[in-house]
């Protein structure tokens, strides 16, 4: 898709001129721009999907839609070799700590992608008891695809929004940083697993 | 229901009391319970249809069971129910039919109802650490919030047993012991179709034990159905098997409409027959690209995509979605079928027909596919009426299950078409009932195309439906097995208790018994051919 | 024919003018690694896009076509990506071997691709038992892909690294009978005599039934070798998520990835180099003027263009065939390849002792 044709590119213009308000070395600059393209066109999706967007997200990927065609073919099984995450439906409570173990899980620079009503808000299913209101609340959004589910279409438009939102990103610049090496060791340390679960520990009981 | 049938209950259970309400049902105290299931099972009743956890308020929290005898096709309705809300405590049918194991956790978890003597009294689809029932008519959603710490599974499954002087003994069981080698596939992995889990115990390569976790697309569909309209409960039947959509809405549409007794035109029976026809292809084409990627023949995944996105056009020409159509309203359909639309059935009838010899040449001739489908992961015949599992599965186990030849509805008891029928019970089996129904399904279609009377598309309704007091229960063949809604109404505008059914449950609950002893690509392939949609065994 | 020993015998001459031999020659080995690496890479990145053009023509899709013209530039893009990618360290590994082992694999690949002559004259690593060497060089990667799945402490790692040594070291043992083969036709086992004897007709069609038998085993063996097609068990996607490197992330990955390829290239390259005569070209007796004009072509394009049609014909199984199970795997290797192989090569011997070959 052409510069021109999509219609919000003031705000990441915008975002641009503020990114770029120090200026940069040319050096590091052009490495910049050259990562950034290379990044921007080489985003490999995860193959995680929950319910019907993960089906027209298939038909993203096969013969008529083809997202071969913009680099994001190779969908990879594994968190640690994703690029970003489509979160292709529904995202219940029972879910969201797995989901959030899978973002964890993946290797920085990392993207989230919501796709659909439920993703974005919870959709049709808000007024549930087990459906989290929308992946905003666990995990840091790039783009919102709407729809319900979405088109293939929308989705590869959503997709080249993200394509280009990563072109403005530096890598030199800090962003990726977002945690310092002291966060990181001590969030090692901390072991995830070993919390405390008293379901396991219930003695005989009689009643 | 026969009245011959009814007296025989009555002579055999003095205590079951008729209520002629809705579709008319037994209420059977707890205690004789199971001694008439036994009885039932004996007299050829071998197959539960649904198992329905109820909340009646103040009279207390029970069961409704909903049996068929595969033979004879007699249907009957039970209920059972105990006051006690604090403790609620029921008779297990587990040990006679197996399709209950799952159902009665499905309850459990919902309304805490204990099942005496079931093997396994775990939680379903909730986590563990769930506080409270959900579909219980006093639930406070404010006790769950959000919890976002690793849920650690139970490593232990529960029972419960009574002794004589009334009070329960609970028993563990551990599900894996110490040293075997378990590994979680799922729920985040390509092969288990959306996010279930299981835990498989191996030994090399081979599965000893397997594990099912559903519950991580539970939205709780059937409460939030509690509290709409009926009309807008419509919207939400399309969102538990995205792959029928058409199907499931048909059957609960059929269900209110037989309730409030609404006759809808031909033109609308026309139209529904063929839509599920469509998106019964629509489905099968799905399941044989997905297969195909399982066991790592990835073009043949293309080729089922690009004819797939052919049926799509069709569907979304009229209805204006391509996998969620909302097209079936209560009386009639959204919309009258759009002009082309004859003509591009037509067309589609002519090109799939050698689109499916090419699939047969790319995958079903192929000698790795046919050495890896050909006998591994049989289902018994028994098993599958045991377990409920309906549709292609049972129908390769040799089971004639499908509902649109035994409580033909729609078009179906008009048209000609054929019930294609295995015996192996393997996946090949499995693999080919479904290439072949979509053959059927275009038989259908074509008788029904060019006849498609004239008259309106849409009966009139009020803009308020309400159903008389009563339950109600109304099934269609779904694409992967039969689709039921259960309705129970008091007569408001929104119904008191509704139940879906599930076409998945059933088939990821003999998963255990297909997959022991199989390997583990032999689960992928397993998996594969059971062909369950995840959002709706969860729903 | 163009012989390359000409351009290195002119640098050697060159640099020994001026610097004692010692040096001259640590400078041209050291030049000669660069080049190596070089290509290693250039083909690695060829040999991706060619993957993902391939697979799109066999599924009626485009692949890529946005990057560059005809998307010629998008595997580069990948290759950005992949240098800026974060590189994961896990707790619980063992790190000092899951650091390794990615780099075990790349130097297994890189020492075999070392030994394939692409030119007359262009040879790496040339000596009198080059396909020993070779051989024993590329069976070292198994040991960076067992260390992979070990030190991950991952379940699925260790039972996708388990899957590739049961299957590669069974089916190294066709790989060498269908070797061996044609090494009893040559008596040598070096690769620039091998291609030499290979002058007056190619071995596929100089050796017979053997050798044709050779062929289609190594063929099948050699998919096997290198995880792909239909034996890409240990990282098959759909039952292991990623098999072996599913816990690597970034460039770790990316070595995996690229050495994978080159693999496919090198098993292609040995097949081209002893069953298709490496660089020779093509000669037809009698036909003088046709010959002649093939013998314009220069070698090096006769060996890629044979390496990649070996190649184009393996994606084409690749992209057909479902996975087999690993039980169909060994029994495919241990009750047939290996028996068929065996019987072949005494077939070979008793034709080469009967000089019943052309």
């Amino acid at each position: 898709m052409k510069y021109e044709d999509f219609n919000d590119n003031e705000y990441l213009e915008k975002m641009a001129q503020e990114l770029r308000r120090n200026g940069t070395n040319v050096i590091v600059g052009c490495l910049d721009n050259l990562i950034e393209w290379g990044r921007s066109n080489s985003l490999w999706p995860l193959t995680f999907a929950t319910s019907c967007c993960g089906i027209e997200f298939m038909a993203v990927g096969a013969a008529r839609y083809d997202f071969a065609r913009f680099g994001f073919e190779v969908a990879r099984a594994s968190p640690r070799q994703a690029d970003f995450i489509m979160v292709a439906g529904t995202i219940t409570h029972k879910m969201a700590p797995v989901l959030k173990r899978l973002y964890d899980q993946m290797a920085d620079p990392k993207y989230v992608i919501a796709v659909g009503g439920c993703a974005i808000s919870g959709g049709p299913f808000k007024k549930s008891y087990h459906v989290v209101q929308g992946v905003g609340e666990i995990l840091p959004v790039d783009v919102y695809i709407p729809g319900c589910p979405p088109r293939p279409e929308a989705m590869l438009y959503g997709l080249m929004q993200l394509q280009r939102k990563v072109r403005l990103q530096r890598f030199f610049g800090g962003v990726n940083r977002q945690i310092s090496e002291k966060e990181y060791e001590e969030l090692l340390k901390r072991d995830l697993t070993a919390e405390k679960n008293e379901l396991n520990v219930e003695s005989e009981e009689k009643r | 229901m026969n009245t011959t049938l009814k007296e025989k209950i009555t002579a055999w259970e003095p205590a079951a009391v008729w209520n002629d309400t809705g579709d008319g049902m037994f209420t059977v105290p707890a205690e004789r319970l199971h001694p008439l299931a036994e009885r039932l099972k004996a007299e050829g009743f071998d197959f539960l249809r649904s198992l329905t956890g109820m909340d009646w308020g103040e009279e207390g929290l029970g069961v409704v069971y909903h049996l068929e005898a595969t033979r004879t096709g007699e249907n009957l309705v039970l209920r059972t129910q105990t006051a006690d809300r604090e403790h609620p405590v029921l008779p297990t049918v587990c040990d006679l039919w197996r399709a209950a194991e799952f159902n009665e956790r499905e309850a459990y978890d919902y309304f805490g109802i204990c099942f005496l003597n079931h093997p396994d009294m775990r939680r379903l689809f909730l986590r563990d650490d769930w506080v409270g029932y959900p579909l219980r008519k006093d639930y406070d959603p404010s006790l769950n919030p959000l919890r976002m710490s690793n849920e650690v599974a139970r490593d232990t499954a529960d029972s419960f047993e009574l002794t004589p002087d009334g009070s329960f003994i609970r028993h563990r069981r551990p599900i894996f012991d110490e040293d075997e080698y378990v590994i979680n596939i799922g729920p985040q992995h390509p092969a288990t179709h959306g996010v279930l889990r299981f835990r498989v115990s191996l030994e090399g390569e081979i599965i000893r034990k397997l594990d099912v976790h559903c519950g991580y697309i539970h939205r709780g569909i059937e409460k939030i159905c509690e509290g709409m309209t009926y009309p807008q409960t419509l919207a939400l039947t399309d969102r538990l098997d995205y792959l029928g959509a058409s199907q499931n809405r048909h059957a609960l549409c059929m269900c209110i409409e037989r309730a409030m007794g609404v006759e809808v035109s031909e033109r609308v029976q026309y139209i529904r027959t063929i839509m599920d026809e469509l998106q019964r292809i629509d489905s099968h084409l799905l399941f044989f690209s997905c297969l195909c990627m399982d066991m790592g023949a990835l073009t043949a995944f293309f080729y089922g995509f690009r004819d797939r996105e052919k049926v799509l056009d069709i569907l979304e020409q009229t209805t204006g979605g391509r996998l969620i159509q909302t097209y079936n309203t209560i009386g009639g359909v959204q919309a009258d079928i759009h002009p082309e639309f004859v003509h591009k059935v037509k067309e589609l009838i002519a090109c799939l027909r050698p689109a499916l010899r090419e699939y047969h040449e790319v995958f079903t001739g192929n000698v790795i596919a046919r050495q890896r489908l050909e006998g591994t992961g049989v289902l018994t015949r028994e098993d599958a009426i045991s377990f409920g599992a309906t549709g292609g599965t049972g129908r390769a186990s040799g089971w004639a299950c499908d509902v649109r030849k035994r409580h033909p509805y729609a078009m179906y008891g008009k048209v000609d078409f054929e019930e294609v029928l295995f015996t192996e019970g393997d996946c090949m089996a499995r693999y080919l009932v479904r290439m072949r129904e979509i053959e059927q399904s275009l038989r259908i279609i074509e008788q029904l195309i060019d006849n498609i009377p004239e008259g309106p598309w849409q009966e009139k309704m009020k803009p308020v439906i309400r159903i008389p007091e009563g339950s109600y229960y109304a099934a269609v063949e779904g694409s992967r097995g039969e689709f039921g809604v259960f309705i129970e109404s008091r007569g408001d505008k929104s119904p008191y208790r509704m139940k879906f059914r599930s076409t998945g449950l059933p088939l990821v609950s003999c998963m255990e018994t297909i997959a022991r002893g199989a390997k583990i690509a032999d689960l992928i392939a397993i998996g594969g051919t059971v062909d369950y949609v995840v959002p709706d065994i969860d729903r | 024919m163009f012989d390359f020993s000409i351009i290195t015998g002119w640098i050697h001459g060159l640099l020994t003018s001026f610097l004692p031999l010692g040096v001259a020659t640590f400078i041209e080995c050291v030049a000669i690694g660069g080049c190596l690496l070089l290509l290693y890479t250039v083909i690695a990145i060829a040999m991706i896009f060619m993957e993902r053009k391939v697979c799109a023509a066999f599924q009626c899709r485009l692949g890529p076509v946005r990057v560059g013209p005809w998307g010629t530039l998008q595997v580069f893009g990948d290759v950005f990506k992949m240098l800026t990618k974060e590189i994961i360290t896990i707790r619980h590994a063992d790190k000092f071997l899951y650091n390794l082992a990615p780099y075990i694999v790349i130097l297994a690949s890189l020492l075999s691709f070392a030994c394939l002559p692409f030119n007359r004259g262009m040879e790496v690593l040339d000596f009198n038992v080059g396909v020993f060497f070779m051989m024993a060089a590329s069976s070292i990667g198994v040991v960076g892909i067992l260390l992979a799945g070990w030190s991950s402490n991952n379940k699925f790692s260790l039972i996708g690294a388990m899957r590739s040594g049961a299957q590669m070291i069974s089916y190294e043992l066709s790989i060498s009978l269908s070797i061996l083969t044609i090494v009893v036709l040559t008596d040598t086992m070096q690769f620039s005599e091998i291609v030499a004897r290979q002058a007056d007709g190619w071995f596929l069609f100089k050796g017979h039934l053997p050798a044709l038998v050779a062929f289609v085993i190594y063929l099948i063996a050699g998919n096997a070798e290198v995880n792909r097609g239909p034996f890409d068990l240990p990282e098959a996607e759909s039952e292991l998520t990623a098999g072996y490197h599913t816990e690597y992330s970034g460039m770790h990955f990316g070595l995996f990835y690229v050495a994978e390829f080159v693999n496919l290239f090198i098993i292609s390259g040995v097949a081209a180099t002893i069953f298709l005569g490496g660089w020779m070209p093509l000669h037809i007796p009698g036909w003088e003027g046709f010959n002649a004009v093939m013998d314009w072509i220069p070698g090096f394009v006769w060996f890629f263009g044979k390496a990649f049609f070996v190649v184009g014909l393996l994606m084409w199984i690749k992209w057909t065939f479902p996975r087999l199970r690993i039980d169909q795997i060994l029994t495919l290797e241990w009750k047939y390849l290996v028996p068929i192989g065996l019987v072949n090569l005494l077939l070979m011997v008793i034709v080469v002792v009967f000089k019943l070959h052309f």
